[in-house]
């Protein structure tokens, strides 16, 4: 228990500090690589969390066909020599940050100190096993099927949209 | 969770099998027939004619299939019907639309269907998980179909500007999922209805609740989500901003009212208080930022920020009357403002991309039709008695009193007063103020056709509103 | 948590290998460094350059269109690890579902997609 606390803490402050240094980095490459990293985390929090079929998936489509689409986007965008924005803190800045503190302080809260924050828990983790890839087959291919078709048609959608967007002339 | 699934889950399904069978055979079409573009338009009108009377036929039988995860018959087939009848007139509107703005790829047909699929899995969501789906088939399509007319700046920005924001509302929507997945166990929404009251007390419940109100509202475009608005509406191609107005909000606004359910807001207090603010806030800035628009589009997209605040007042008010009133309400503001939109489309020239209040000066010499047709969905957009947007108005305000929500349905009055100033002022620029607006377009016969059918539809529905009301009766 | 310790052994062992043999040379070869000797050799061509060019919005569908087919595996893995005890519908729900894709994939093939052009 202790060793998964331990690990847990390890992992977590690596989460953290990856998904920082891929908002600071100056170089949108090396934050890619940060971003890399931080996938590697939460996939190792994932399996922690008893959810194998989640890690497994966020190593590879995250790390692997997300983190390629980030990358040609940032070949795309052609950023050239950084440009440095004037930072003047306006008033809609403001408001923004005081609500992102707000929320983060809320968050916080409720899952700490609120009534029934350790239910959450307990709630969904009531069937053991439910994060194995025979559990997830299980269900999509019977309860959530119809999802599933769902998810093809988006699927299309998005390869008719990338067709029609991209493709320069269409034949 | 091994649920038997047979064939008759499928044939349940009834008009979303067939929209989704459609579109699979309009991208088979796409890829194998070469010109292939009067085949798909008909396509097109076909599987949304069918069903639409798919949806007909199934309304009385309400039922589940697929082990629970989606609603067959009455309330999804109330709304399937709809949104074949919105995207069926916005159809039909679309060539001769598309030829002026020289957009002639023809997948545009495969993203309409692809979106009104969408649509009708919203509407008939059991599971978050089917309504999320749902959403985001819809809501990538419209992505696509903002930014159709490649070669225009502004299309591109508003497909930008929707994408962006539109992503960002789903990540809030599905942090709420997840919160509300926790403290249930479970994504099921019949579920969350009945559970509700046992778990209204737990802090995360609520919050959980708050973050899928902001995506609803932000789906639904009231205030303070409405910023995208104007600017989306503006820029995309004018019969997709006429069905992301019509069948986008009513989907949004079916899919709210089976989450946001009467048990779920009779027990989480605070939130239908917060919704209560929303709804009067989208009533004023709505109206108030409409009368000061010189475009029509940007004049329309606000109003639209304000039908989103009468039509929340009728979620709010959380009884059979509003519930009525919201499904005839997005019938009504279906009908009529892709009426208005295809007036526009219609309007609108390879030189007038984007027709001002002024240029229609005069229009009812030159263009009787067209500026009647528009006379009479301004006057329905205002709620004045004869026509359908009266009576949507009348219930929902109605649902609002019987719930004690009294200020609201009278901010909800004096905000319809207010929205005759703008609505009527269109009225009397066309008929009463000289100008020749000989630039503008004319229509073709199947273009005045489909503003025909929903004007006569406006009125019979404003003389009848009982047959509809009936039928909205029975989904509960 | 214990079944997880090989892959955790196999983890650091491909981490150190990496290290291992990207500096290996460092110690065991001769380190004589000139100008000449450093300088990449690219048949004649300025062989460093800005990286920041501007590239084909191709590369992008490219990327996008491997992320679509690449989440279908992802639908994939876990029904070939269950497909032997699933109700037909199960196994009739994949078939559908591949169908859909591939009508994806021939119509993304016959727009040209794929071409290079």
């Amino acid at each position: 228990m202790i060793a998964e606390q331990l690990l847990f803490a390890f992992l977590a402050a690596c989460a953290v500090t990856t998904a920082v240094l891929m908002v600071f980095q100056r170089n949108p490459v090396t934050s890619a690589i940060s971003l890399i990293g931080n996938f590697f985390c939460l996939a190792a929090l994932y399996l922690l969390l008893e959810a194998q079929l989640l890690a497994v998936l966020e190593i590879a489509v995250y790390a692997g066909a997300i983190m390629v689409l980030v990358v040609f986007v940032i070949m795309l965008l052609n950023v050239g020599d950084e440009v440095s924005l004037s930072f003047r803190p306006n008033l809609r800045m403001i408001a923004g940050g005081v609500l992102m503190v707000a929320f983060l302080l809320e968050l916080l809260y409720l899952f700490t100190m609120a009534p029934g924050a350790g239910s959450i828990v307990v709630a969904a983790m009531r069937p053991s096993g439910l994060g194995t890839v025979e559990s997830m087959g299980h269900a999509l291919y019977s309860g959530f099927l119809f999802p599933l078709q769902i998810t093809g048609l988006l699927l299309l959608i998005a390869v008719v949209g990338a067709v029609i967007l991209a493709k320069r002339r269409l034949s | 969770m091994n649920l038997p699934i047979t064939w008759n889950d499928v044939l349940a399904l009834g008009p979303i099998a067939v929209v989704f069978g459609g579109t699979l055979l309009l991208v088979v079409l796409e890829s194998i027939v070469r010109k292939a573009s009067p085949l798909m338009f008909w396509v097109t009108v076909g599987v949304l004619a069918v069903a639409a009377g798919c949806a007909l036929a199934t309304i009385g039988v309400a039922g589940t299939a697929f082990g629970g995860t989606v609603l067959t018959g009455g309330y999804a087939s109330y709304f399937a019907l709809v949104f074949s009848a919105g995207a069926l007139l916005v159809t039909l509107l679309s060539p001769a639309y598309l030829l002026k703005r020289a957009t002639a790829f023809t997948e545009y047909y495969i993203l309409l269907l692809a979106a009104v699929t969408g649509m009708m899995v919203m509407a008939a969501s059991n599971d978050l998980v089917v309504f999320f789906l749902g959403l985001e088939t819809m809501s990538v399509a419209f992505y696509v179909l903002a930014g159709f007319t490649r070669q225009s700046v502004t299309s591109n920005e508003s497909a930008m500007k929707y994408f962006l924001l539109g992503a960002f509302a789903t990540g809030f929507l599905l942090y709420g999922m997840a919160l509300v997945y926790g403290t249930l166990g479970s994504t099921s929404i019949a579920m969350l209805r009945s559970s509700a009251a046992a778990h209204a007390g737990e802090p995360l419940f609520l919050v959980g609740l708050g973050l899928l109100l902001v995506g609803f509202v932000f789906k639904v475009a009231a205030v303070p989500f409405h910023m995208w608005v104007p600017d989306v509406y503006e820029g995309a191609p004018t019969m997709v901003s006429g069905l992301m107005s019509t069948g986008g909000k009513s989907a949004a606004f079916a899919a709210f009212l089976l989450v946001f359910g009467a048990d779920v807001l009779q027990s989480a207090a605070p939130i239908r208080e917060v919704m209560a603010v929303l709804a009067a806030l989208s009533m004023i800035v709505g109206n108030i930022l409409a009368i000061s628009q010189t475009s029509v589009k940007r004049m329309l997209a606000y109003s639209s920020v304000a039908h989103a605040g009468y039509i929340l007042t009728g979620v709010i008010a959380a009884n059979a009357d509003g519930a009525n009133g919201v499904m005839f309400y997005l019938l009504a503001y279906t009908l009529m403002n892709v009426g208005a939109f295809g007036v526009l489309s219609i309007l609108e020239t390879a030189s007038v991309e984007n027709v001002r209040i002024d240029d229609l000066a005069g229009l009812s010499r030159t263009r009787p039709w067209l500026a009647g047709l528009m006379a009479l969905f301004m006057f329905s957009l205002t709620g004045i008695p004869p026509f359908a947007g009266f009576f949507g108005k009348y219930y929902v305000f109605t649902g609002a009193i019987g719930a004690g929500y009294t200020w609201l349905a009278i901010v909800g009055v004096i905000m319809s007063v207010v929205s005759a100033y703008y609505y009527l002022r269109l009225v009397v620029v066309m008929y009463f103020q000289e100008g020749s607006p000989d630039q503008v377009g004319t229509a073709t016969g199947i273009g005045l056709a489909s503003l025909v059918l929903p004007a006569i539809a406006l009125l019979a529905l404003g003389l009848l509103p009982s047959t509809i009301v009936n039928l909205t009766m029975q989904c509960f | 948590m214990e079944q997880y310790i090989p892959i955790a052994i196999m983890i650091l062992i491909g981490v150190v290998a990496g290290v291992v043999f990207a500096n290996i040379n460092r110690f065991l070869g001769p380190h004589k460094p000139t100008e000449e000797k450093l300088s990449t050799y690219e048949s004649g061509m300025e062989p460093v350059r800005t990286a920041r060019e501007r590239f084909s919005v191709k590369f992008y569908l490219v990327a996008m269109l491997f992320i679509v087919f690449d989440i279908e595996i992802v639908f994939l893995y876990p029904w070939a690890v269950v497909f032997r005890q699933l109700a037909p519908a199960g196994i009739i729900g994949m078939i559908v579902f591949l169908v859909i894709l591939v009508i994806g994939l021939i119509y993304e093939w016959r727009k040209g997609g794929m071409d290079w052009r």
